[in-house]
């Protein structure tokens, strides 16, 4: 694909078709990033889109899902449709579920994972499912190349350790963190075109004797980055499924800090999530034969 | 440079617009693809749908930039897909367009869908349409519509000559619809218009003060004029109910609310788009803000009209016997707090119109729902003769109350008068939701009784309504509320009384009801506790307090026929025995299996008054023949996606006597079409409609008299002859209508004719016969909650609803799923918060897959007032949705929540109480 660029006076406008040229743009002075869209336009509140903008949904080599020894690698123009159409490990059958729970089909087709991290709302719908599987984020910019782990690339609401003149390139899922099943739940108060109330994801490895192996619990929209449930996976880690359910318990969620707002009170994002914990746990017992 | 190419419609074409503009408005502005609308500019709506290398997209958040080298379809050209017609023809057939404004980005959506999915089920229908949201239909219409778009479609109905009314007709405006041919308020902008911004209030309440106007116009070319208070030539001031307008055009030194007119700019439409806001000179100085009726009856605030003593806009009041003696013998008594918030209309068209000067005359084109209104009101703005000023209203993209007030109009009126440009605006989705009208927050306290054998016995209600910062509709809905407030019951001993206080809210208006849906939710729920009271079926209570023929409404008017509610309830009563029985089984089996989820049952009634209450509702229709034998209807009802244009030359067809395809419709426009007031209060098909029939049996008299044949004699007009077959008598006539003398009109043969209804003021206990017509009906909710997480999912809703006559009961079934829709909004999830919600993501409205399956029975008892017994239905059909909802959340759950919307939390909380009160 071609670059296009164009100026007009202060706005500059460049349809990057590698990499090298994005980062030089970003080297000589801070510019917005487009790819989807669906964040970077709502924002504007319907004034136009001017100023330094850099558009990197034209660059090929970032619009791939591929496979190497040590991870999984996301690129940053890789669309929620693109993930849901991946052949992928059912450990990312969580973030595929979340995928199609994102806005409508018209969203899903623009909108990517990495701006929905780097975008890094409290109710951003793919961090819970990439924080179960380890994460981390790829960030280049002509200084070099670096790798945060997702659980610190997003500081708080909005936040991000991301550099003006960086740019994320990638999400990288480690190997190890692609065993077992993922799960994901979310909850709204409608069924399309919603934003979080609270949304659970779960990584579930277990062993031939149905018992739990390897756990990872991540939940979104209950404080102002999304966070792995690290107590409750060390209690549920080695016990049965059947029951798992019965081990979980409020405590678990204290350290939890959601806020009340225009889509629910506090109070109800907590004990709701505690219940599709409960759930997730449940439908995975099923999922293997088990009664619960 | 060269410009950005891409194929647009399997043609290659290059924009030079600036890279990152909207796909939309590319699409609309450079290439005139006006079918593709846009309702939100932020993903939340789908309107602006289009096809990406053949993926679905919103193409407001698409750059122009991203299409480079890649492959555009916008709705027109859709005409490449093998399924398109199929589809068009199946969205009329099942009446899938209402307003059509939404039609666009679901064909767009469906005809992707179909590419790969010839015969989708209902769930893949969902998942495919669910980006796009249409506020009319209740969206089932629309998913039979893909759902069928294989079958070989029946081909579409043409009535003979007396056989139009009852007949399921599809719109008669509905081709333009599906072509997405149609022109709304935004899509015929001329191209030499200047753009008009208003610059509002951020605040809820500050006195403001714009700076220097002439300095900032100098700063800034392309800016070619600035507009206040001070330029407003007429009376700064406007109002849909004259001897309570309150409303500036432009505020003068104090916003009362935060979206209220100070100024607007004109200018050329790229510098008006590209405009900073913050540029503006106007410095602010906010007061204390009182948004709740609490904050503003407290005796400290300050008063925000003169002659409006503690904030009090009006009060309103209906009693009948006595109902604190009834109360006190009654044998059981129930006391329901009810309250609702904001509602806001979220039609998909924002506000969106240009005006023109030609000569000494204004002509405003725009979304309307009152056209003669708005000219009569820019005609005092103005200072002009109402003569001087034609309105010809667009296609209106839903309205429901909203655009009965008027808007953008006098600010592109002033602008283009003064500029002698035409001038053009359209609304931004935030600007729409901040400054336009909203449905009155309610606060209700209700306490109602019945004696040992179910009879209601005393009626107390009190309701207290914000209103907002202006009076709007505000008194309306204060004195229809006392009026419905009993719901279709007989209730001998009744006081009600309710008021309306204005806050710093937006102004309250209409909505789909005027206040009667928030009351019924009161009283439906109260009517369930005293069933649950008297352990008797909650159908059979309602079934035996049933308003009848001859008995005396709560304002003492007696029917002698048309009284309908009883046999709406009646027509439940099987399906409500099902329902009951798959609810008991069902939650038995849940209890034992501990499963979550529970099924509930509800059932809540309507009446509503059709037309103004006590006053005169006039509408005038006109029909003509051609001495070339056009046959043409001056149909000035606006029709806001309803089927206005529809229902009424079905009604004018039969009573003149020939097919309604042969009519030539033209629809409203002040300069030519009477005045048939405005599309509310569920008037039109009643009240226009007998308009309809009077001026239709009138032309036929006319024609049957000219040709000396009995009153049996059949119409045909062929061309210039007119042939009336006389079967009674045996004879035959003819008329060369090439012959006649022409009118001013241009008429050989023509007839108006006007109908009021007969209504009579009330007295000062609200005692008198405020309509001439009620409608009634009665919906069912079956629903299942999850009590763990507190959600709510509709299965199925069953209605009946007494229509009088079903004049299109196509068109019948549209008005029940859409308002339908709208109560679900109301009961589950719709809350605007002033400065919180005003946008399509925060601010909730039913999606595709929040509506559940709809079975209907249209009852009719016809009414002797109505044409051929018809009856109104637009607002009837919001009324029962939302307490029949919250009804069968109490069975399943036995939790009651009254504060809507009834979400989950709300629910979860109530839950949490009720185990806490039950614990030992």
């Amino acid at each position: 694909m071609q670059a296009v660029s164009a100026a007009d006076g202060d706005d500059v406008y460049l349809r990057a078709s590698a990499l090298d040229a994005a980062l030089s743009m970003l080297a000589a002075g801070p510019c917005r990033i487009l790819a989807g869209g669906t964040d970077v336009y709502p924002a504007l509140q319907d004034r136009p889109l001017i100023g330094r903008v850099l558009d990197i949904s034209g660059i090929a080599d970032l619009r791939v899902i591929k496979q190497s020894d040590e991870y999984w690698s996301i690129g940053a123009a890789v669309s929620w449709r693109d993930v849901i159409r991946a052949d992928l490990p059912p450990a990312f059958d969580g973030l595929k579920i979340a995928a199609g729970e994102v806005g409508s089909w018209q969203i899903q087709n623009r909108a990517t994972l990495v701006g929905n991290i780097c975008n890094a709302s409290p109710a951003a719908d793919g961090v819970p499912a990439l924080l179960t599987m380890d994460a981390a984020v790829e960030i280049q910019s002509c200084r070099g190349r670096r790798v945060v782990p997702l659980a610190s690339f997003i500081t708080g609401n909005r936040k991000t350790v991301c550099a003006e003149d960086e740019i994320v390139t990638a999400i990288l899922v480690p190997s190890p963190a692609t065993v077992g099943q993922g799960y994901f739940y979310k909850f709204g108060a409608r069924r399309y075109l919603v934003i979080s109330i609270g949304m659970v994801a779960m990584r579930l490895l277990c062993d031939t004797e149905q018992t739990i192996a390897e756990i990872a619990i991540a939940v979104g929209a209950c404080s102002e980055v999304a966070t792995r449930l690290a107590d409750l996976e060390r209690h549920l880690c080695g016990q049965p499924l059947l029951g798992a359910a019965d081990l979980v318990s409020a405590a678990y969620f204290a350290s939890l800090s959601p806020i009340d707002d225009v889509r629910a009170p506090a109070s109800y994002r907590i004990e709701a999530v505690e219940e599709a914990v409960r759930r997730l746990l449940i439908t995975a017992g099923s999922d293997m034969g088990q009664v619960n | 440079m060269a410009g950005i190419g891409f194929l647009l419609n399997g043609k290659p074409v290059t924009s030079t617009a600036r890279p990152t503009t909207r796909m939309s408005d590319i699409l609309r502005g450079d290439f005139g693809l006006t079918g593709t609308k846009v309702g939100c500019n932020a993903g939340d709506c789908g309107a602006c749908t289009i096809l990406l290398d053949d993926e679905p997209v919103c193409s407001c958040l698409v750059a122009l930039g991203q299409v480079d080298g890649q492959s555009v379809t916008s709705v027109e050209g859709l005409h490449e897909s093998a399924v398109i017609e199929k589809l068009q023809q199946s969205f009329l057939v099942h009446g899938a367009a209402q307003c059509g404004i939404c039609t666009p980005g679901m064909l767009v959506s469906a005809a992707h869908l179909l590419k790969t999915n010839p015969q989708p089920n209902r769930t893949e229908v969902e998942d495919a349409l669910g980006g796009v949201l249409c506020r009319c239909t209740g969206y089932s219409k629309i998913i039979d519509a893909v759902m069928q778009a294989h079958a070989r479609q029946p081909p579409s109905i043409k009535p003979d000559a007396g056989h139009n009314v009852g007949s399921s007709i599809q719109h008669l405006d509905g081709v333009a619809k599906v072509q997405a041919g149609l022109n709304y308020g935004a899509d015929s902008v001329p191209d030499d218009a200047l753009s008009l911004r208003v610059i509002r209030s951020p605040h809820h309440y500050a006195d403001f003060e714009i700076g220097d106007k002439s300095a900032f116009l100098a700063d800034r070319p392309g800016i070619v004029a600035v507009f206040d208070a001070t330029d407003v030539p007429g009376r700064n001031c406007f109002g849909v109910i004259p001897p309570f307008a309150d409303q500036p055009v432009f505020a003068e030194r104090t916003a009362l609310y935060r979206g209220e007119a100070v100024a607007a700019i004109v200018g050329e439409p790229a510098v008006i788009e590209g405009f900073d806001e913050a540029e503006f000179p106007v410095s602010w100085q906010p007061h204390e803000t009182m948004l709740t009726p609490q904050e503003a009856r407290k005796p400290e605030a300050r008063q925000l009209h003169a002659g409006r003593d503690g904030n009090i806009l009006v009060k309103g009041y209906v009693a009948r016997g006595d109902a604190d003696a009834a109360l006190a013998r009654a044998t059981h008594r129930v006391s329901v707090h009810s309250s609702t918030p904001f509602i806001e209309h979220a039609y998909i068209e924002p506000e969106a119109g240009y005006a023109v000067r030609e000569g000494n005359r204004l002509v405003i084109y725009g979304c309307t729902q009152a056209a003669q209104m708005d000219r009569d009101s820019l005609a005092e703005i103005m200072a002009l003769e109402v003569d001087a000023i034609r309105v010809m209203p667009s296609a209106c993209g839903g309205g429901f109350g909203s655009k009965l007030d008027i808007s953008f109009q006098p600010f592109v009126a002033l602008a283009a008068w003064v500029l002698h440009r035409p001038v053009a605006i359209c609304y931004t989705r935030g600007e729409s939701m901040r400054s336009s009208t909203k449905r009155h927050p309610s606060d209700i306290r209700l306490e109602v009784g019945c004696d040992a054998e179910g009879r209601i016995s005393g009626f107390v209600f009190d309701g207290v309504f914000n209103t907002g910062a202006y009076a709007s509709w505000g008194p309306t809905v204060a004195n229809r509320v006392p009026v419905h407030a009993s719901g279709p019951y007989v209730t001998p001993d009744y006081r009600a009384s309710s008021v309306a206080v204005h806050t710093n809210a937006p102004p309250a208006g209409a909505f789909r009801g005027f206040g009667v849906p928030q009351s019924a939710v009161a009283q439906e729920c109260a009517y369930d506790l005293l069933a649950e009271k008297l352990d008797m079926d909650r159908l059979a209570f309602r079934r035996m307090n049933a308003l009848q023929n001859h008995m005396p409404t709560v304002t003492g008017q007696c029917f002698p026929t048309g009284v309908g509610i009883a046999d709406c309830l009646a027509a439940l009563q099987p399906e409500w025995d099902a329902a009951l029985g798959r609810a008991d089984r069902f939650n038995k089996d849940a209890t034992k299996t501990g499963s979550m989820l529970r099924k509930g049952i509800g059932v809540a009634s309507c009446w509503y008054g059709c037309g103004n209450t006590s006053l005169p509702n006039p509408s005038t229709m006109r029909i003509g023949v051609t001495a070339d034998g056009a046959c043409v209807l001056h149909q000035g009802a606006m029709d806001i996606g309803q089927g206005a244009n529809t229902v009424i030359s079905q009604i004018a067809a039969d009573a003149l006597g020939v097919p309604v395809h042969s009519l030539s419709l033209i629809d409203c426009d002040t300069d030519r079409t009477p005045d048939c007031g405005k599309t509310s209060a569920s008037r039109q098909t009643f009240v226009s409609g007998k308009a309809a029939l009077l001026a239709g049996r009138a032309l036929r008299e006319v024609i049957l008299r000219h040709g000396n044949v009995s009153d049996d004699a059949s119409i045909v007009i062929d061309g210039a002859e007119v042939r009336l077959v006389d079967n009674a008598a045996g004879g035959t006539a003819s008329i060369d209508l090439s012959s006649l003398p022409v009118n001013a009109h241009g008429y050989v043969f023509m007839a108006e004719e006007t109908y009021d209804p007969p209504t009579t003021p009330l007295d000062e206990n609200g005692q008198g016969a405020p309509y001439a017509v009620y409608g009634y009906g009665a919906q069912m909710t079956e629903l299942m909650v999850d009590i763990g997480l507190g959600h709510v999912r509709l299965e199925k809703m069953t209605t009946a609803h007494d229509v009088g006559r079903a004049i299109n009961p196509l068109l019948v079934e549209g008005q029940i799923e859409g308002g339908a829709a709208q109560g679900i909004g109301l009961a589950l999830m719709e809350d605007y918060l002033p400065g919180r919600t005003e946008n399509l993501h925060d601010y909730l409205i039913p999606t595709i897959g929040d509506v559940p399956l709809f079975e209907h029975v249209i009852v009719e008892v016809a009414d002797a007032e109505g044409p051929y017994g018809a009856k109104g239905l637009g607002e009837h059909v919001l009324i029962p949705t939302a307490p029949a909802i919250v009804n069968a959340i109490r069975q399943a759950t036995g939790v009651l929540i009254t504060h809507l919307p009834a979400t989950a939390d709300k629910i979860r909380a109530a839950l949490h109480q009720q185990a806490q009160e039950t614990k030992p």
